[in-house]
């Protein structure tokens, strides 16, 4: 009978969450029109979230495109086939790493910092002052920064993927040796701008707004102490990985899976 | 300024029976009081009793399971939100830790509430905020960032910062908790001085009794839910009824217990922890 | 000021190169230029059998790439394979009795549909339908008759 209680009241406990997320979701969407008019506004939070973030992405996208390059080159070879590796490097960037690898740092890096950061606001009141202003603190902290996150990402994955493209060109044109021609050639005739690249960007879109929707909203509902705080940061980092993770699959599935 | 006038009595602020609990803890059981303008209102009580709830209810960041609150003819729990926050518009609240925003300076935080509701020129700007300042004494500090402040100072910019708007009402979430006396007696003179100076109205929440009795013209004590004393200084202090005693003269144990509610100590013992 | 115009800057910055990133995927590795079959007409090829055949696999004439398949579907009717093929609105002078045949690039390579033009006066329209069809070489169905022709031959001797 307890257990049962448990079990219940956990699954409640989730569904309830859920509700609050959506409704502070929809919030965040009726005050988002304000943030339009004041463009300086989102400049700030871009460049806090997106530039910021910027030189990990590249980084990553650079040594996750050799490494693709360097092990595909070693599997294709006993094939034959290395004149396919430029196609195996652009599909697995486009379609799955680069949308992917780039959400997860981005919650590693910009959600955790956003989640922190409006978890600290509400801590010190910083928020309660705010209304007590007659500001909307959703319409003033959380709608520049959820916008800002969202807008960001998608740019960060399309850099990601090509950065990605151009280790996986250094690595197997110049240190390998495949034909620079073949390599090209053989992406562009593999790779669809509609069915990868496209896909790849709703992909990056669809994260973009779930990894921030996660992180403003674990700020905006931390319990307002520093262990709340510091609570919040963690689980903003694990739901959100495990929401790219999943909603990957279920994209992946759908766009590709009737192929 | 219309409405302030149309409602044309002394009373600013009134609380008609109010019950609000958090979940199943009753927090206040039936509290009516009123606020006046003009004056500096005191409400007193120990740590945990509901004071900041209190001022909760009338900036309408939260709503009164029963009862009402009427703030300037108009009833707080009742309002829509574009109203409630015209409302907020003319009431400045000092919170306890101060609340500055940390990201910009002092200048900058002034500035903030005048920047988010009017578009007044630059030097406009400046010029009225570095009034504000020079009245708190903080003028030279402009530039500093809020993690550079003491506490006490943080204090000082924040109610500069309330009262940026000229607000009809500022209220005040333990103004002197935690600060040295020096610091304390400067936000003592300050509360005086930004009533009588700016004609505003006041309310103190706090538990400090001797401040308190330095600058409110009207107190409240309430504990438990209720409002259990009030009076000007003179009368609470001549009060002989035993709880009001007990707070104002600080004594361990009495009508509120130094025990936490439990069963008979020797019962206890008795039951060789058996819990 | 000067530190919110720097801020400005990196932002900028920032939306250009992930534009730029945006356009060379899109051009240089999507080859989003060629990607799309111009002002295409559908003409239809009916197979028996078509292998390994994908929609947007290529359709060549004399090995040059002049559309892609469309769609591919079954002929209740008939249970024959029904192509759908994209051609580029400038290969419209195709005879009418060309002819479709489903090719292997390399031994174990893609398949595609390669096109050979016959001599009709008369051109292919959109939604006309090639008569003259072959269908993939399944390479099981290769090894099992050539085994089957060995041990024929075999025995004849």
């Amino acid at each position: 009978m307890k257990l049962f209680a448990l079990i219940g009241g956990g699954v409640i406990a989730h569904i309830s969450r859920l509700g609050r997320a959506s409704v502070f979701l929809y919030r965040v969407f009726l005050g988002g029109w304000q943030i339009f008019t004041r463009p300086s506004l989102l400049v700030h939070q871009i460049y806090a979230v997106g530039v910021l973030t910027l030189t990990i992405i590249l980084v990553a996208g650079l040594f996750v495109g050799m490494v693709l390059s360097f092990q595909g080159y070693n599997t294709l070879v006993d094939f034959g086939a290395e004149s396919s590796l430029g196609l195996m490097v652009a599909l697995s960037l486009t379609r799955e790493l680069g949308p992917v690898l780039a959400a997860l740092l981005f919650a590693g890096r910009a959600g955790s910092a956003l989640t922190a950061e409006i978890g600290l606001m509400k801590a010190t009141q910083q928020l309660a002052g705010m209304e007590m202003m007659a500001v909307n603190p959703i319409e003033r902290v959380v709608a520049p920064r959820f916008f800002a996150g969202f807008f960001s990402l998608t740019l960060l994955a399309t850099l990601f993927t090509a950065v990605g493209v151009a280790g996986g060109h250094f690595i197997g044109v110049t240190v390998l040796g495949v034909d620079a021609g073949v390599f090209w050639s053989s992406m562009q005739e593999g790779v669809d701008f509609h069915d990868d690249i496209v896909s790849g960007i709703v992909k990056s879109i669809v994260f973009g707004f779930v990894v921030t929707w996660i992180a403003v909203f674990e700020g905006y509902d931390a319990v307002p102490t520093a262990e709340g705080v510091s609570r919040a940061t963690t689980r903003t980092v694990v739901n959100a990985s495990l929401a790219v993770l999943a909603l990957d699959f279920i994209l992946t599935s759908l766009m590709f899976g009737d192929v | 300024m219309a409405a302030k006038n149309s409602s044309g009595n002394d009373v600013l602020v009134e609380f008609r029976d109010v019950h609000f609990a958090y979940g199943d803890r009753p927090i206040l059981k039936g509290v009516n009081l009123t606020i006046p303008r003009g004056k500096v209102t005191a409400i007193l009580g120990p740590s945990g009793t509901g004071k900041t709830t209190l001022l909760n209810f009338i900036g309408g960041r939260l709503r009164p399971d029963h009862g009402d609150i009427i703030v300037d003819g108009l009833s707080v729990p009742r309002l829509r939100l574009k109203q409630l926050y015209a409302l907020r518009r003319r009431m400045g609240m000092l919170f306890q830790s101060g609340a500055l925003l940390t990201d910009i300076n002092v200048f900058e935080n002034i500035a903030f509430p005048v920047r988010e509701h009017c578009r007044l020129p630059e030097p406009v700007l400046r010029n009225l905020v570095l009034l504000k300042l020079e009245m708190v004494g903080l003028r030279g500090a402009r530039r500093l960032m809020p993690s550079e402040l003491s506490g006490g100072m943080a204090r000082r910019v924040a109610l500069a910062r309330a009262i940026v708007l000229d607000p009809m009402l500022v209220m005040y979430d333990e103004p002197f908790a935690g600060l040295d006396p020096i610091s304390m007696a400067v936000i003592v003179k300050l509360i005086g001085e930004v009533n009588d100076a700016l004609s505003i109205s006041s309310v103190v929440v706090t538990h400090d009794v001797a401040e308190a009795y330095a600058i409110a013209h009207y107190m409240y004590l309430i504990a438990d839910g209720q409002i259990i004393a009030q009076g000007t200084p003179e009368e609470l202090q001549a009060s002989q009824q035993v709880q009001v005693r007990q707070f104002m003269d600080g004594l361990p144990d009495g009508p509120v217990p130094y025990h936490y509610p439990a069963v008979a100590y020797e019962d206890d013992l008795l039951r060789g922890g058996l819990d | 000021m000067t530190q919110r115009q720097a801020m400005e800057t990196w932002v900028g910055v920032f939306v250009v190169i992930g534009l730029a990133a945006f356009g060379v995927l899109a051009l240089k590795v999507g080859n989003l230029s060629s990607a799309d079959v111009a002002d295409a007409y559908q003409i239809e090829a009916r197979f028996d059998n078509i292998g390994g055949l994908k929609v947007r696999s290529r359709v060549t004439l004399s090995g040059v790439r002049i559309g892609r398949v469309k769609e591919i579907y079954v002929d209740s009717n008939d249970y024959r394979a029904v192509v759908i093929l994209d051609i580029a609105g400038r290969y419209a002078n195709l005879p009418a009795d060309s002819t479709a045949v489903i090719q292997t690039a390399g031994i174990l390579g893609e398949q595609y549909v390669a096109l050979d033009p016959g001599g009709d006066e008369s051109f292919l329209k959109d939604g006309d339908q090639i008569m003259l069809t072959q269908s993939a070489l399944v390479l099981e169905d290769l090894i099992g008759k050539f085994l089957y022709n060995k041990s024929d031959s075999g025995e004849g001797k």
